[in-house]
């Protein structure tokens, strides 16, 4: 792997390094939003789907964000692709604040960061034909691609997705799941992005359909360079596809680091129990040392009035009282410093 | 895939009526009335469930294993209609049964957990005189006595300050709590079989795992059997004893769990097998079944996966592959199934 | 009934590849660019297919020849009185074809007026509605798509509106105001505005938090081009048809205005005109009433059925129910 493109990080992601050497390209920090809720049962009308939350996508790389429902980490995309207004942080991207951009330099942003929707059924307008969604992003980009070359532009991306340039004229009905998530992922293509921000893309696909658009992914990932933030609750397709991984709960990140660091020697109880929750895959034989496993009690709690200190305090089988004191900061692993996790007593 | 002295032996068949069968289904074929005329939606679905085993049904969604479990339980709706097959449940064919008869059945023989559990519960009574309808249909007892039982039940799946928690309503609980109400109206009367139609797939993963620990615990001290409807491999291969892998309305691959998945005889369950992200570097292609599964009104002709099969010839367009024994409780619906077990 | 439906409800999981799904839920016409060459012949094969809509289509047909034909044509006949030939029954042409229908009190054709009507029926009618049509929808989708104060307050008009009595509030603006066409039609389009404004609104609002205005907007698209693009097309459908509803309410309205003298005044005439004129000598004379009031319901339901085709024409999940024979599709129809 040498230096001979600024992408070439992505070459060779299976390789000994680990974490690419991708210069960091979109940060976030101490994100922070809360909704407005009619009264729940404890009285507050504030939902918290993010406390303080920081992120940092490095160019080309995957970063992979875990969570449960409820954990703020569709909230998070949204703040990031600016769907929501964050109450409090920031967002910098190329050290440039999407959230100042007015006009033309905000359109020009737009086009750096595209997403890929959870729902391949809802995300595409009912009323219109591939070839007309894959191309909607050019009507508010019309500069980007030249009218006359645009038919051929749509074609192309039909195919790099693995789809047939004939399918241009059919209506998303018409295709199955799997086909429309890569009507999606081509509409995200359109604008040649650099950052495209995936949330849950094939959770609502099933198992066979779901290789092969995390082939698609990963194929576009090497031949264009760019860099996914990719959203699911599902560990071992995040431990397949990302090269970093956040685990968010109740609105925090609570352990961030290498794949697999994180996933092979988790440091906060709830990576813990996540990854013991979640059924072995058949293939993999009862193997290395989480043959225990550990059931959580309890489900998470409501993030209207999330528990003070660590959010995970409540469900957690270590909690000691300075779990409910105080909130526990980010500390590095021993000698893995990039290996951040946010607990008192940590594994 | 190790060599698994396979071939040859032909002895037991996938569906051995042994004596503590308690669930026995042969032929079960479902057609949908559509505007397009009859649509075979199940094709003669044949699988059996022990007392206390779990058997799995392994499909991708368009499959037609809930439409299996429907036709099971008696529940299909009016449009899909049951026009062969028998569903064999302590001894009598059910679907011969007449409605009243059938419906006497379900509570103590047979009952059924959904996935959705807040549309399967009524919002507008509390979840105590629920859990208390079973007892006051099936056992004639008083409001009181009924009243008990329920919040006894509630205590059983797991539902904290049960006596308190019997006079909230539905929407007071959470997803997985709902979840353990639906399991607990199921095993009320404690049914010698229980359908449990992706009983998870609507839950966080810790609460998965909850909810899987009840189920298989509620197993073992009732000694039911268990038919756990699922698309999630890893549910399977964790609970389940037995498996029936279903493709386009038929089953494909049946046989012990551990030994499907270990060596599997159908070039669609090693499909799926494979495209499990778990055990392939990171980062790396993932093998795939290319296409997507027919639509149940375009069934091809002969073997329904053969576009998508890599074993695929000639035979497979005209001869449909029945469901044949392919060794001590195994059974496979592959011309070729020897190939897959000889690699 | 609805066996269909319930299918598709239940079978979900079988046909999602299909064409019931989240996206059956949405529908109306295509959206303004859709399918330009593959459609036009494709929906002339759809609606020749269809026989209910290809009478509508001959009724609105006939309808509009009437309308501009008519006056030129028969209007000294509508006018002329025939005083020997007072009340004629209908169905007997003994005193002629112009009879056909029957005459008046005054010995007028009722074929003749009828035809003639059709003109100022439709020249009051066809501008009021589409007025309310146009300003009623872009206000509302632009109130649900933005949501909170502009909202409101559109909400509070429209209730202001609706709940004064609509016959009233022409009656006071035609006093008050000449009673010509203009003024006719400018106070039917005020009254029926919140109708499109409401129905508008919900839908817009609704569908602004739609997936795919989302990814719309991570596009950049404005607000306005993504109402244009993703609201419009499928709010319309909806408002075609209760536009094609509200036609005849606003015929009936403008005759109650002529009942009272002050919509259409004689010597001009409509139909709403002939059914108040009429509905005086309704025992000895009833076919003077009755076939004008024949012509709107004739009118109305052809437009409604025009609009419930085009509806499920436009809407690509929906258009194939459309080649389905008619029998098997009952209860589909909105």
């Amino acid at each position: 792997m040498s230096e001979t493109a600024d992408t070439a990080g992505t070459a060779d992601r299976a390789g000994t390094t680990g974490p690419t050497a991708g210069e960091p390209l979109l940060e976030a920090h101490g994100l922070t939003k809360t909704f407005r809720v009619p009264r729940s049962a404890s009285g507050s009308t504030r939902l918290h789907a993010l406390d303080g939350v920081d992120l940092t996508v490095r160019r080309g790389e995957t970063l992979g964000l875990v969570g449960e429902s409820g954990c703020g980490k569709s909230t998070l995309a949204r703040v990031l692709l600016m769907l929501e207004r964050p109450d409090a942080g920031t967002v910098r991207y190329d050290g440039v604040d999407p959230f100042t951009l007015r006009g033309k330099s905000l359109l020009a942003w737009r086009r750096r960061v595209q997403m890929v929707f959870q729902d391949p059924f809802a995300s595409l307008n009912p009323r219109m034909t591939a070839g007309e969604l894959i191309a909607e992003p050019w009507l508010s980009h019309p500069d980007l691609v030249p009218r006359s070359g645009r038919e051929r532009r749509v074609r192309e991306l039909l195919e790099m997705v693995g789809l047939r340039a004939g399918d241009a004229r059919r209506h998303p009905q018409e295709f199955s799941g799997g086909q429309r998530q890569r009507i999606g992922i081509a509409r995200a293509l359109a604008l040649n992005p650099e950052v495209i921000v995936c949330d849950e893309p094939v959770s609502a696909l099933d198992l066979s359909v779901q290789a092969q658009v995390l082939n698609v992914l990963t194929e576009l990932q090497t031949e264009l360079g760019v860099a996914y933030v990719f959203i699911s609750h599902d560990l071992p397709v995040v431990r397949h596809v990302a090269d970093r991984v956040a685990v968010m709960y109740l609105g925090r990140v609570v352990e961030s680091g290498p794949a697999e660091e994180v996933f092979t020697a988790p440091r906060h109880p709830y990576t813990a129990s996540l990854l013991s929750a979640a059924p072995r895959p058949p293939t993999a034989a009862p193997q290395d040392g989480r043959s225990r496993r550990i059931v959580l009690f309890g489900e998470v709690p409501s993030p209207t009035d999330p528990p003070s200190g660590c959010r995970f305090r409540t469900r957690c089988w270590k909690a000691e009282q300075v779990c409910a004191d105080t909130v526990p900061a980010d500390e590095p692993a021993p000698g893995a410093p990039q290996h951040l996790a946010a607990c008192h007593l940590p594994l | 895939m190790t060599g698994h002295g396979t071939s040859g032996t032909e002895t037991g068949t996938g569906t051995s009526t042994g004596s503590g069968t308690a669930l026995e289904v042969s032929g079960l074929t479902v057609e949908l009335r559509t505007p397009r005329g009859r649509t075979p939606v199940v094709r003669d679905v044949g699988f059996s469930v022990r007392s206390g085993q779990t058997l799995a049904l392994l499909g991708e969604s368009g499959c037609g294993k809930s439409m299996t479990a429907q036709a099971v339980a008696g529940l299909l709706d009016p449009v899909a209609e049951v026009v062969g097959g028998q569903v064999r449940l302590g001894g009598r064919d059910v679907l011969r049964l007449g409605r009243r008869e059938r419906r006497s059945l379900a509570g103590p023989q047979l009952a059924m957990v959904f996935q959705d559990a807040l549309t399967a519960l009524n919002p507008v009574y509390t979840v105590g005189s629920q859990l208390a309808e079973p007892f006051r249909i099936h056992e004639q007892a008083s409001r009181r006595v009924a009243r008990n039982k329920a919040v006894e039940l509630m205590e059983r799946v797991g539902i904290p300050e049960p006596g308190l928690r019997a006079k909230a309503y539905p929407h007071q609980f959470s997803g997985g709590m709902r979840q353990r109400l639906l399991i607990a109206m199921a095993v009320a009367l404690r049914p010698s079989v229980l359908l449990a139609d992706e009983p998870t797939t609507a839950l966080d993963v810790t609460v998965q795992a909850q909810i899987m620990e009840l189920l298989a615990q509620l197993r073992r001290e009732t000694r039911m059997a268990l038919v756990l409807i699922t698309h999630d491999l890893a549910v399977v291969g964790e609970q389940a004893d037995q498996v029936a892998v279903m493709y386009s309305g038929t089953v494909v691959e049946s046989g012990p769990v551990a030994e499907v998945f270990a060596a599997p005889r159908h070039p669609y369950t090693r499909g799926l097998l494979d495209s499990v992200p778990a055990g392939h570097p990171r980062g790396s292609t993932l093998p795939s079944i290319e296409g997507s599964p027919p639509r149940p009104g375009s069934v091809p002709t002969g073997c329904a996966f053969r576009a998508r099969c890599p074993l695929a010839r000639d035979r497979c367009a005209t001869d449909l592959p029945p469901l044949v024994a392919t060794g001590p409780g195994r059974a496979s619906a592959c011309h070729y199934w020897k190939e897959l077990a000889d690699v | 009934m609805s066996t269909h439906e319930i299918g598709n409800a239940n079978a979900n999981e079988n046909e999602n590849e299909n064409q019931s799904g989240p996206a059956a839920e949405a529908d109306g016409t295509q959206s303004a660019r859709a399918g330009e060459e593959t459609g036009r012949a494709g929906l002339l094969r759809l609606l020749v297919a269809d026989r209910m809509a290809v009478a509508a289509c001959a009724v609105l047909l006939l309808v509009g020849l009437c309308a501009v034909l008519g006056p030129p044509l028969l209007g000294d006949l509508a006018r002329e009185q025939h005083l020997r030939a007072v009340k004629l029954r209908p169905f007997s042409t003994d005193e002629g074809w112009e009879f056909v229908l029957g005459s008046d009190s005054l010995g007028r054709s009722v074929l003749a007026r009828l035809v003639v009507a059709a003109g100022t029926t439709l020249s009051v009618a066809v501008p009021a509605v589409l007025l309310s049509l146009v300003v009623g929808s872009v206000w509302g989708m632009w109130a649900g798509f933005h949501r909170g104060w502009r909202e409101s307050v559109s909400m509070r008009i429209a209730d202001v509106i609706l709940s004064f009595p609509s016959l009233l509030l022409a009656v006071v603006v035609l006093y008050v105001f000449d009673p010509s066409v203009a003024n006719l039609v400018a106070v039917l389009a005020t009254a029926r505005i919140p109708v499109y404004l409401r129905t508008a609104r919900a839908e817009s609002a609704e569908l602004r938090g739609r997936l795919f205005a989302d990814a719309a907007r991570t596009f950049g698209t404005g607000n306005w081009a993504i109402v244009r693009r993703h609201v419009a097309p499928i709010v319309l459908p909806t408002l075609l048809t209760v536009a094609a509803v509200d036609f005849c309410f606003v015929m009936l309205t403008e005759s109650s205005l002529s009942f009272l003298g002050i919509g259409i005044q004689p010597p001009d005439v409509s139909w709403g005109l002939m059914v108040a004129q009429g509905r005086a000598e309704l025992q000895n004379a009833w076919w003077t009433a009755v076939f004008p009031g024949l012509a709107i319901i004739l009118t109305t339901v052809a437009m409604t059925v025009l609009a419930g085709w085009a509806r499920m024409a436009g809407d690509p999940a929906q258009r194939w129910r459309l080649t389905v024979p008619r029998k098997t599709r009952k209860g589909e129809r909105p």
